[in-house]
């Protein structure tokens, strides 16, 4: 299949999964946001060298993943081109921290591989999250959420169209490297002397059809603000179980249980 | 119902006007085909009509002056099928683009949801209603994207070739689905034989003017106009022989 076929594709099921009916996806969207957002920022917020301490934080994405009836795999195979990045911050850390924080056997481990670490989690452990996030809730949904919450009705059309308009230009990118690749036979890829025109032309009909969609969205009487997207019937306890489970983060984050657990004898 | 005078429209200022001096009228409970060649103007009369192009002279749609004070009314009461109903099917399921419409225009979801299903019934369509849209076939989502109009319940129906990329099956179902539809109906199209089948009169466009209007049956059948205006006599028209 097109590569660009197979990532508009991946979208799409991206949304289809928001569309479920589990324990998670019951819950309002905007307990599910503060929730994210509290769990990136409790978990970015661990200390360079806390590495032990932030290893409880990875229950909270792999619980939800369970309840949310989505394997952990589909988080890494879709996230599959992120990951590599995010795991190469901090990559230069153990070249400039070489103090020698802990042995393990005979080999030494400086603080640089230990904050690289700690850092490489907590970007996987946040993807996770912001993974689940968008896998259990409707794009749209999350649109009115952000609304709610009084975000710029700017800034969250931009976000609920730039969605649209990704797959729509995705859609785009296979039909000209299709129409490209049946005209070029046994040729890898795109030749670097055709990128300019075929941006060019990818621009043009990328723009075409975004403004044919937005069209259709203002002919259905569209205005720009989510009052198109009514809420469903979400779960009453989508608050409470939102503050629990905050709790839950701030705990995880004021007292190390690991080694809580490392005293118990 | 509808009523053009001296509409001329450029999509650049200082650009040859791609509608000219168009003046028509369309009566309630019409069905009318629009007919023309390639770049003869029948998409960019439905995108003006519905306030997607600016224009200049007037337009009046159910007896409300085309402008900006009025657009929502109008767009309320005019629904438009696109060409390519990919455009119009953006959100993930059938019924989520079916209440797309009817919620903006303030009515509840459970009213809207009601609309939806009475359009799809109407359709015989019932089970696409929880379908993704990108898993259906090319001629479920026309009926799809016929549906979240429906939904909407327009006073006008615009269809801008109904019929492209639909195999015989689907082509035929939609002209018995046309013929069913009561309300006001513009058919742009290069199917005359749908137009044949479906429309009373036909608006025939050249150029941005109109070279012809009248009775479908007489224009159709009448090979040196439509020649003049690079069109051909539809194909249920033609003697056998002459194929």
């Amino acid at each position: 299949m097109n590569k660009a076929r197979k990532a508009g594709a991946e979208i799409k099921a991206v949304e289809a999964l928001a569309q479920g009916n589990s324990l998670v996806h019951r819950l309002s969207p905007l307990s599910k946001l503060a929730m994210a957002l509290a769990y990136i920022i409790i978990t970015v917020s661990f200390g360079k060298y806390d590495y032990s301490a932030l290893i409880v934080m990875l229950l909270f994405p792999v619980i939800g993943y369970q309840l949310a009836l989505i394997p952990i795999g589909t988080c890494f195979y879709k996230l599959r081109i992120v990951l590599p990045l995010v795991c190469a911050v901090g990559v230069f850390n153990p070249v400039f921290d070489r103090e020698i924080m802990l042995r393990i056997g005979n080999v030494a481990v400086s603080g640089g591989v230990i904050s690289m670490i700690t850092l490489m989690m907590k970007g996987v452990f946040s993807l996770m999250m912001s993974f689940l996030l968008v896998s259990t809730t409707p794009v749209d949904e999350l649109c009115r959420a952000l609304r709610k919450i009084h975000f710029p009705k700017l800034l969250v059309s931009l976000l609920l169209l730039t969605f649209r308009y990704v797959s729509a230009m995705l859609d785009e990118v296979a039909v000209m490297t299709d129409a490209y690749h049946l005209r070029a036979p046994g040729q890898k890829g795109i030749h670097f002397s055709a990128w300019g025109t075929f941006l060019g032309q990818l621009i043009l009909r990328s723009s075409d059809r975004a403004n044919e969609i937005y069209s259709a969205m203002l002919l259905r009487g569209f205005t720009g603000d989510f009052d198109y997207s009514p809420p469903k019937k979400y779960s009453r306890l989508s608050p409470l179980i939102a503050l629990i489970l905050i709790s839950l983060f701030i705990a995880a984050r004021l007292f190390n249980v690991i080694s809580l657990f490392g005293r118990l004898k | 119902m509808i009523r053009f005078e001296n509409v001329c429209v450029s999509y650049e200022k200082g650009d040859a006007p791609v509608l000219d001096s168009l003046s028509f009228e369309i009566k309630a409970g019409e069905s009318v085909g629009l007919i023309g060649s390639n770049g003869a103007g029948k998409s960019t009369l439905l995108k003006t009509l519905t306030g997607l192009l600016s224009y200049d002279g007037n337009i009046t749609v159910c007896n409300l002056p085309l402008t900006k004070d009025n657009l929502a009314e109008i767009r309320r009461k005019t629904g438009y099928v696109m060409q390519n109903s990919d455009n119009q099917l953006f959100m993930p399921k059938v019924i989520d683009d079916m209440i797309f419409g009817p919620v903006n225009y303030g009515e509840s979801r459970e009213n809207a949801e009601k609309s939806a299903d009475e359009a799809l019934a109407k359709l015989g369509a019932e089970y696409l209603k929880d379908r993704y849209n990108h898993k259906i076939s090319g001629g479920e989502k026309r009926l799809a994207a016929i549906a979240t109009v429906l939904a909407m319940k327009p006073e006008i129906l615009l269809f801008d070739e109904p019929s492209s990329a639909l195999d015989p099956k689907n082509r035929r179902s939609l002209i018995s689905i046309l013929n069913s539809i009561p309300e006001t109906k513009i058919i742009a199209t290069h199917d005359l034989d749908l137009v044949l089948d479906t429309c009373e009169r036909v608006i025939l466009l050249s150029g941005g003017r109109i070279a012809a209007q009248g009775n479908a049956g007489n224009i159709l059948k009448d090979k040196e106009l439509l020649e003049k205006n690079n069109l051909e006599l539809p194909l249920s028209l033609i003697p056998r022989g002459e194929i």
